[in-house]
């Protein structure tokens, strides 16, 4: 390796070790990660943003990588420099604070005593054997265990706490690294997706945001689905009962389990979450009441929808649409309703709405015949949002790492005390590695319980 | 006695504190700084009471729930928020002048709970039914009362700074001269920081855990997402220029108020202006 190449070298690795790299790297990922929070990402981009958008810009921000910015090539670049940054500095600074930690100064001579803000200097009476006995036995009960050093005839003692919150940053680092790490696992081995379930019916495969499709290897079953909703309209529950099913039979323990929103399903890794819901839109069928308002006994309507039905006096009905829950629409009701279009021998068709909870409702129309809708069996189906994430726990343990670390790097301070026992006088000297004024407070109390000695 | 004319008195303990803190700043009366003080605390107490009386309402009510699902319960508590870790600072390091910079933040909130919104106890929509609720709003909103303190400070800090270079020979008679030195205040910038970084740090990974648990996907770049996590930018490089050289003082009480800022539309931009997950239940 020439000289030239060692410094351009040296430089590169100056450059990823500076901690003004790592400043800037952070207002820049601070600064451009707005751009994703202002312009559509897909999949969420609305046609009519496309369209506002004129050609030249539409094509600069698809060539920047805008519209899914978070996974652009230079924002992960963005990233992964931060990550050579912090490991680089770590590497740096790592061998220094562990030389702190594990080879700690034992001896305060005179000089070094010097370099310390907090000192103080007391005489005390008895041979140096008995007071070097003393202080062991002071700090030990009042700091903690020293180290004794006899150089020249002067006694040293150093006792130190929590020396291991030096360690703090470096463990913070770590966390962010192992987070990396999860979410890349998640993103090669796990999957996001989404299936539509029938109520009645099994799916054994899920659908990706890709549009590719993948078997899950066993099929899950929707029983049942239900919505409920508050007084005051709001909705309540949305509940789909599921059963897992291996080979076509039901897995035990996988049977009937209710999943809602915020109580997901996970069978073999794979989980299920509540999402949506919508009706089934084929095979409903809808059934009505017809009568006379002049009175007698009403015949019973069956409708499919789109279907003609013949009336019993002549003419047909049709059902337009349906619902099972109006408040959506008509907030003053609830329950089943149905919009249907009656043609009767003359005139228009007419089209109005029938709801099963209010079956008298339909008399204050004036019509000549009153229908009362009495239901239908039309499905639900269940929207399940579908992950498998072998990373998630990797990710845990990196958050839980980075909560630990930024404790210690916080709320943990290094505190070291030396005493220098010569010629009857004990000197008291200390640091701390952070909150000098909470330190200088504890040594002021130490000094204080030394001179009373 | 109901939870809103509780909070009725807050905001106007709140005004109260607001008002002896500036007649302190303006007459250096040590007791009206006393009183802005005492005034802040009894409203706090008032408030406390409040948030629980509203909690147990809303269980009168058949749905309940800790108060924290729409927007006006979260500014409630934002306010709550910043009075306590006022209160810490002011116990522990005693600076009351601080207040005059802190308590308006605390009041502008309440005010604008109790004019301009409706308090109307809401039941909880599927999404939000959830225990993450609680230890992700408690733990976001303390991180963010952490960083409105450390932008008052740093106001505090640039007024003071900036009387210190135009007139050399500081003036005594000056308000200022009762702000704590630039050195201290400085100090108190980043303790405050400290506070706020672990619990806004906190708040993200609970969100994270309430979002895979709910949705499966521990991050999706949702808007509120991404400002949480440029909050988190600001503040660490706020961290990491304090162990350069240049960075600490009128850098750093700037970066602060950036990151306040940010804060602030973590919280209220993104769900003003921007779409996203975050919608408080469905609009106010």
């Amino acid at each position: 390796m020439t000289t030239k190449d060692r410094g351009f070298l040296q430089a590169l690795w100056d450059f990823f070790c500076s901690l003004k790299l790592s400043i800037s790297l952070l207002i820049l990922l601070a600064l451009t990660s707005i751009i994703g929070t202002v312009i559509p990402q897909v999949p969420n981009i609305p046609e009519e943003y496309i369209r506002s958008l004129s050609q030249t810009k539409l094509q600069l921000y698809d060539k920047l990588g805008f519209f899914d910015m978070y996974h652009s090539w230079w924002f992960i670049l963005l990233l992964y420099l931060l990550t050579v940054n912090l490991i680089a500095c770590s590497i740096k600074r790592l061998p220094r604070v562990w030389k702190i930690i594990s080879e700690p100064t034992l001896v305060m001579d005179e000089g070094f005593e010097k370099s310390l803000s907090l000192t103080h200097d007391v005489k005390l009476k008895g041979d140096s054997a008995a007071l070097r006995e003393k202080m062991v036995s002071f700090l030990t009960s009042e700091f903690s265990k020293p180290v004794v050093t006899e150089v020249d005839g002067a006694c040293h003692l150093f006792a130190q706490k929590s020396a291991y919150s030096r360690m703090g940053v470096y463990v913070v680092h770590l966390s962010i690294i192992i987070i990396f790490i999860g979410a890349i696992i998640g993103s090669y081995f796990g999957y996001k997706g989404f299936v539509s379930i029938v109520e009645g019916e099994s799916v054994d495969t899920v659908g990706l945001r890709s549009g590719k499709s993948i078997p899950l290897g066993f099929a899950v079953k929707c029983e049942k689905f239900s919505v409920t909703f508050y007084d005051t309209g709001a909705p309540k529950e949305f509940k789909s009962i599921l059963t897992v099913l291996e080979n076509g039979k039901p897995v035990p323990g996988y049977v009937n389990i209710p999943t809602i929103v915020n109580d997901p399903l996970t069978y073999k890794g794979i989980t299920f979450y509540q999402s949506s819901y919508g009706s089934a839109s084929e095979g409903g069928t809808f059934y009505f009441s017809v009568r006379p308002r002049t009175g007698g006994t009403p015949v019973k309507l069956t409708a499919r929808q789109g279907d003609k039905v013949s009336l019993p006096g002549g003419g047909t009905m049709q059902v337009l649409e349906a619902t099972d829950e109006v408040r959506n629409f008509i907030p003053q009701f609830s329950g089943p309703a149905a919009r249907i279009e009656v043609t009767t021998g003359s005139g228009a068709p007419q089209v109005f709405i029938v709801m099963r909870n209010y079956p008298e409702l339909d008399e204050q129309r004036g019509g000549d015949m009153v229908f009362t809708y009495d239901g239908s069996d039309q499905k639900f189906y269940t929207g399940l949002q579908v992950a498998k994430d072998p990373g998630v726990w990797v990710v845990w343990l990196g958050c839980a790492l980075m909560v630990v670390g930024i404790c210690m790097a916080f709320f943990m301070s290094h505190k070291r005390v030396w005493i220098r026992i010569a010629n009857g006088h004990v000197v008291l000297g200390g640091t701390a590695s952070k909150n000098p004024a909470g330190f200088q407070l504890q040594f002021d109390s130490l000094v204080d319980k030394l001179s009373k000695l | 006695m109901s939870s809103s004319l509780l909070f009725n008195v807050t905001t106007f303990a709140y005004l109260a504190s607001t008002v002896a803190f500036f007649a302190f700043l303006a007459s250096r009366n040590k007791n009206l700084g006393l009183a802005g003080s005492g005034i802040a605390f009894f409203g706090f107490i008032v408030q406390t009471v409040a948030i629980g009386l509203r909690w147990q309402e809303s269980y009168a009510m058949g749905h309940g729930h800790a108060p924290l699902s729409n927007l006006y319960e979260s500014v409630v508590f934002f306010s709550w928020t910043i009075i306590l870790i006022f209160g810490i600072l002011d116990l522990k390091y005693k600076y009351r002048v601080i207040g005059a910079f802190v308590v308006p933040f605390a009041l502008l909130g309440m005010a604008w709970a109790q004019l301009g919104m409706n308090s109307g106890i809401e039941p909880l929509v599927p999404a939000l039914q959830s225990n993450w609720l609680l230890y992700h709003v408690i733990t976001c909103f303390l991180g963010y009362a952490a960083f409105a303190v450390a932008c008052g400070i740093s106001i505090m800090y640039l007024i003071k700074e900036r009387q210190e270079t135009t007139d050399g020979n500081s003036q005594a008679g000056g308000v200022i001269s009762m702000f704590p030195s630039i050195k201290i205040l400085d100090d108190l910038n980043y303790k405050a920081i400290m506070i706020g970084f672990p619990l806004l740090t906190l708040g993200i990974i609970t969100g994270a855990a309430w979002a895979n648990y709910a949705w499966g996907t521990y991050w999706s770049w949702d808007p509120k997402e991404t400002w949480s996590l440029i909050v988190w930018f600001v503040y660490a490089a706020f961290l990491h220029a304090r162990i350069t050289r240049g960075w600490v003082g009128r850098r750093a009480a700037i970066l602060s108020i950036i990151g306040f800022a940010a804060t602030i539309f973590c919280y209220l931009g993104v769900n003003l202006l921007l779409s996203g997950l975050h919608s408080y239940g469905g609009g106010q």
